[in-house]
């Protein structure tokens, strides 16, 4: 399987899920490694490679209907790493990691596993909308078919060992991914992520750490990851994260009542422009789609589904659009093809750049 | 005030602002001297928690300069906050109990359990996540609740000293 059949589909955990209105998807993490064995990040070349050979051991070994694919950092060209990137399938670090680290990912993408990142073992599990129960489930049942082939690092008193003290106990991290345009326009998202940050759970931007409110997607996260049990955190994570939708859906409602006229203006000009630019970079493109995803959530956009419109904030994305144009593109033409990408979605005429 | 690391009476009192958060640190006599802290002499808590400051001369060669598996240097791990091999947390553990404790607010591990690890690892975590629930239903003065676990616990606790003679 190549890296372009990758590009075609869209992932598993962009489908229909609960909540999926405020919240795109709900993701658990679970960081494990490999007992006497030296932590990627101080480990020799020889170990690494030892530990690569032995998670293909345990994913040939292992009985199951889901097929994983499987790739060697050090096979894969960097557009193709940062592919895999902007999909949410590996972090930025596994892409700048070489021997022995790679990437196994179940055919709909909603299972992974990174290999010799800062842990031995890196696993995760997507879910669309609002279904940490779900992810977990997906997680712990991988975790328990490694573990049949893998030993690992493992005390009593501190759990799974990490090489970051801070992921020790259960190596859990779960996090939901959310859009919250009302509480951005409303300029109620600072209170919000500041009561959020308060009682220990980590907030940030969707789309990494410099743009923190692009598109208005965030993420919010458990930090704590010992001395509580892993449905704990999610729980506690779930009721958070409900009281945060809560207050979205108020100020949507709050939006709609009193300001009408300047919410249908705000998404009848994010779909003018997105409809006929002839150029446009990333961070105008999350805000705009974020626009149009608003309208799709009012009702006001039935023509147009939300799914489509979380398939392109991934496909718009640098990698993405140089790999399906076959080709390196510099800044500005990434930007002329986005703006085409997205008015073939919208109209359906590519190269209509001026207007019907 | 209870000591951080064991149920004894905290005597060492720190705080300190780190990375603008407030951090407190509560030792008994006997983990404050474990962690090279004199108790009657100032000391900061960034000596302490990792990776943030030399530590005072003289605890430098009580503990083992670096991991005996990995090689790792203390002030390897001190540098870079990252541990180089599971047995590293045996080694660094005088600064990692407190560092842990910081970050998670606990030092005991209530979640799963590899399937492959012994009985004892199993009846031991059932333990601390019976005493957690009884703490927070003493807390709570739920005391039906609590003499329920409180049961629980012992009932536990036989099976484990069983098996434990059954094993030797
Ligand atoms: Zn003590
Ligand atoms: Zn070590």
């Amino acid at each position: 399987m190549t890296l372009d059949g990758l590009l075609e589909r869209h992932g598993g955990w962009l489908e229909s899920g609960p909540e999926e209105g405020p919240v795109i998807s709900s993701r658990v993490r679970l960081a494990r490694n490999l007992s006497d064995t030296t932590f990627p990040g101080w480990a020799s070349k020889e170990v690494r490679d030892r530990v690569w050979n032995e998670v293909v051991q345990a994913f040939d070994s292992m009985e199951t209907d889901t097929e994983f694919l499987r790739w060697r950092m050090d096979e894969l060209k960097t557009l193709e790493r940062e592919l895999l990137f902007e999909r949410h399938l590996i972090s930025a670090e596994l892409a700048e990691r070489k021997s022995g680290s790679g990437l196994f990912v179940s055919e709909d993408e909603c299972r992974a596993v990174m290999v010799n990142e800062e842990d031995h073992i890196r696993l995760q599990s997507l879910q669309p909308g609002l279904n940490l129960q779900k992810a977990l489930d997906g997680a712990e049942a991988l975790d328990d078919d490694l573990e049949k082939t893998l030993t690992y690092a493992f005390s009593s008193k501190l759990g799974y060992l990490t090489a970051c003290p801070s992921n020790v106990g259960t190596g859990m991290r779960a996090s939901v991914m959310l859009h919250l345009p009302g509480l951005c326009l409303t300029e109620e998202i600072k209170p919000v992520i500041n009561a959020v940050s308060k009682i220990g759970l980590a907030v940030r931007g969707m789309w990494g750490e410099g743009s923190e409110a692009a598109g208005h997607m965030f993420q919010i996260s458990n930090q704590i990851t010992l001395g509580k049990t892993e449905v704990e955190i999610i729980s506690h994570l779930d009721q958070i994260v409900l009281e945060v939708i809560e207050h979205e859906k108020n100020a949507r409602l709050r939006l709609m009542e009193s300001q009408q006229i300047r919410v249908h203006d705000h998404i009848g000009r994010a779909y003018g422009i997105l409809a006929h630019a002839a150029m446009m970079n990333s961070n105008e493109a999350l805000d705009l789609l974020s626009g149009l995803r608003l309208g799709i959530d009012l009702g006001l956009m039935p023509e147009i589904a939300r799914r489509d419109i979380d398939q392109l904030l991934i496909r718009i994305q640098p990698a993405h659009l140089q790999k399906a144009a076959g080709s390196m593109l510099s800044p500005e033409e990434r930007d002329i093809k986005r703006a085409q990408l997205i008015r073939l979605f919208l109209d359906g005429s590519p190269d209509n750049g001026n207007g019907h | 005030m209870k000591c951080d690391l064991c149920d004894k009476e905290a005597v060492v009192h720190l705080t300190q602002v780190v990375n603008g958060e407030m951090k407190e640190v509560h030792l008994c006599e006997e983990h404050a001297k474990e962690q090279g802290i004199d108790i009657h002499s100032p000391i900061s808590i960034t000596d302490i928690l990792m990776g943030l400051g030399e530590a005072k001369q003289g605890i430098e060669h009580q503990l083992s300069p670096s991991c005996p598996r990995c090689g790792m240097a203390r002030e390897e791990f001190r540098r870079s906050g990252r541990l180089g091999c599971p047995d590293c947390y045996n080694t660094f553990m005088a600064e990692l109990a407190v560092a842990i404790k910081a970050m998670h607010h606990s030092s005991q591990h209530v979640g799963k359990i590899p399937a492959r690890e012994g009985l004892q690892t199993r009846i031991k975590s059932q333990i601390a996540r019976f005493q957690k629930e009884l703490d927070a239903a003493i807390a709570r003065e739920d005391y039906e609740k609590a003499a329920e676990i409180r049961d629980r616990i012992s009932e536990v606790r036989t099976q484990a000293e069983e098996q434990e003679g059954g094993d030797a």
